[in-house]
């Protein structure tokens, strides 16, 4: 969900692109994270817990805390709170620690 | 390897300030910031300051940001990395840089460490399904993106951050239930605890979060009153439906790079957790290594602006710069710090200092 109108802030948006998240097609904006363009799709879990399988989500927002890895472009551990939006990203819930190839 | 005399690592209103200082003495300096921006979390307060009254408060954070920024890109003495994280300090001064997946290894004359806080989080069943994030957190998704984190807030923590926080989301249009707040008072400034009071939100004073509900994401989450002991009073726990808590219970500093270098540290609960030992030049135990802001104990952006300004001064100084003037400059500095550290308000903080300034 996006905030339409502010009394204080102006938000100037980047061109419109497309992603595709867990190979469904959805819409961001390039400029923002990943994890803010997911969230305006409705989009909250991110990846899985690697012992418990438990839902994670984004917690700091500020690339801290490691809670909001996800698989982007093949490549694992990406911290979507600071990644930037690109078009054609194919961006992946994470299940365990990632490989490296 | 790349040289300069003084790194600074953060860019928030602590790094900023100390890297105008000093290259306003005639250092050469190197900012370093993981972010692609330069203000920390200044970026994102929307709201008008508390603090001070010399030190800009009314004005709006991110306009503050926004002038420390663009002086400081002004400056030809400072060369600023963005995208930039510090990983690692080593034992022959060497600070170690990852910047576009490539490393940068930076060797200073001397290091200024303003890396700010991180925020704590609370213990309750089910803490860790999305839907719980950090105020902080919830402010960048909001004020920086424009994106809301879910309809239905309840808000932990009634101090400052907390209270602001949740009228900024009722400015974007979310609903906030209610705040709760462990403590018998509102720990926040009137002025802001009023406006939320007047927009309807209930604050919960001397109540805490039981647990959060939810399967795959928060759905709702129960409370519970505390007695003078701050334990929880059976039977008195309340239901709220909402998708999002919000964590505003206080920041830690993070100090990783100073426990690499050696720093000598010290637990003070009274600036946020384990911090730095320094001396009145905010020079820590390992020399040539200083400390500005949130790093080196939680405060507040005008405070950390002021220690900004010492460890800049100071830094330049050991280097062999100096100013007529700069006694003055740093008397006044100190002269500020003291008045805003003042009162009842900067009582937690005066003890705290005492306990680590030597
Ligand atoms: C929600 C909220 C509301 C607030 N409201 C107010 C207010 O109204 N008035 C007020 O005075 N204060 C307020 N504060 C407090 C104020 O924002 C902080 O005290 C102040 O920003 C601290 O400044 P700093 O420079 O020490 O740290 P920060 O602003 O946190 O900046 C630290 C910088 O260091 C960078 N960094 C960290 N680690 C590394 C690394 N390893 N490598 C590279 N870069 C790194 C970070 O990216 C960041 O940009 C608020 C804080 C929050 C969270
Ligand atoms: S949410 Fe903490 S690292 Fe991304």
């Amino acid at each position: 969900m996006r905030v339409n109108e502010h009394p204080i802030l102006n938000f100037t948006k980047g061109k419109k692109v497309k992603f595709y998240y867990n190979g469904q097609q959805l819409e961001g904006y390039e400029g923002e994270t990943i994890a803010a363009a997911l969230h305006a799709n409705g989009v909250r879990v991110m990846r899985e817990s690697i012992r418990l399988h438990r839902p994670r989500g984004l917690f700091c927002n500020i690339g801290n805390c490691s809670s909001c890895l996800m698989i982007v472009n093949g490549k694992p551990n990406v911290r979507v709170c600071v990644e930037k939006l690109q078009e054609g990203m194919v961006v992946e819930t994470q299940r365990g620690k990632g490989e490296l190839k | 390897m790349r040289h300069t005399e003084i790194c600074i690592v953060g860019g928030g209103p602590a790094g900023l300030t100390a890297a105008l200082r000093a290259a306003a003495l005639g250092a050469a300096v190197l900012l370093i910031d993981r972010n692609d921006y330069l203000g920390g979390q200044l970026i994102k307060q929307t709201h008008r300051f508390f603090g001070s009254k010399q030190q800009r408060a009314s004005e709006r954070g991110i306009n503050i940001a926004r002038e420390l920024a663009y002086a400081v890109q002004e400056e030809e003495k400072i060369t600023v990395l963005t995208e930039a994280t510090a990983l690692g300090y080593y034992k022959d001064g060497v600070v170690l840089v990852e910047q576009n997946e490539k490393i940068i290894k930076i060797k200073p004359k001397k290091l200024i460490v303003a890396t700010g806080g991180a925020e704590k989080t609370l213990l309750f069943p089910n803490n860790d399904l999305p839907g719980v994030y950090g105020a902080g957190a919830v402010q960048t998704l909001v004020n920086v993106y424009g994106v809301k984190p879910g309809k239905r807030v309840l808000m932990v923590g009634a101090g400052n951050i907390g209270v602001i926080v949740s009228y900024q989301l009722l400015q974007a249009g979310v609903e906030v239930a209610g705040i709760v707040e462990a403590a018998p008072r509102i720990g926040a400034y009137w002025v802001h605890a009023s406006k939320v009071v007047r927009a309807g939100v209930p604050i919960y004073t001397s109540h805490t979060i039981k647990r959060a509900w939810g399967e795959s994401e928060v759905e709702g989450a129960t409370i519970v009153q505390l007695d003078e002991n701050w334990q929880p009073i059976e039977g008195t726990e309340k239901d709220f439906d909402v998708d999002v808590i919000c964590l505003s219970v206080g920041l830690s500093p993070l100090t990783e790079l100073l426990w690499q270098a050696g720093c000598k540290m010290e637990f003070v609960p009274e600036l946020g957790g384990r911090v730095p030992v320094r001396n009145e030049n905010l020079e820590t135990s390992v020399p040539g290594i200083y400390v500005a802001g949130d790093v080196s104990g939680i405060e507040e952006a005008s405070a950390a602006m002021m220690e900004g300004a010492l460890a800049g001064l100071n830094a330049a100084r050991a280097l062999g710069y100096n100013a007529p003037d700069l006694l003055q400059r740093k008397a006044e500095i100190l002269k500020e710090l003291e008045g805003l550290r003042s009162g009842p308000v900067g009582e937690k903080i005066r003890t705290g200092l005492a306990k680590v300034t030597c």
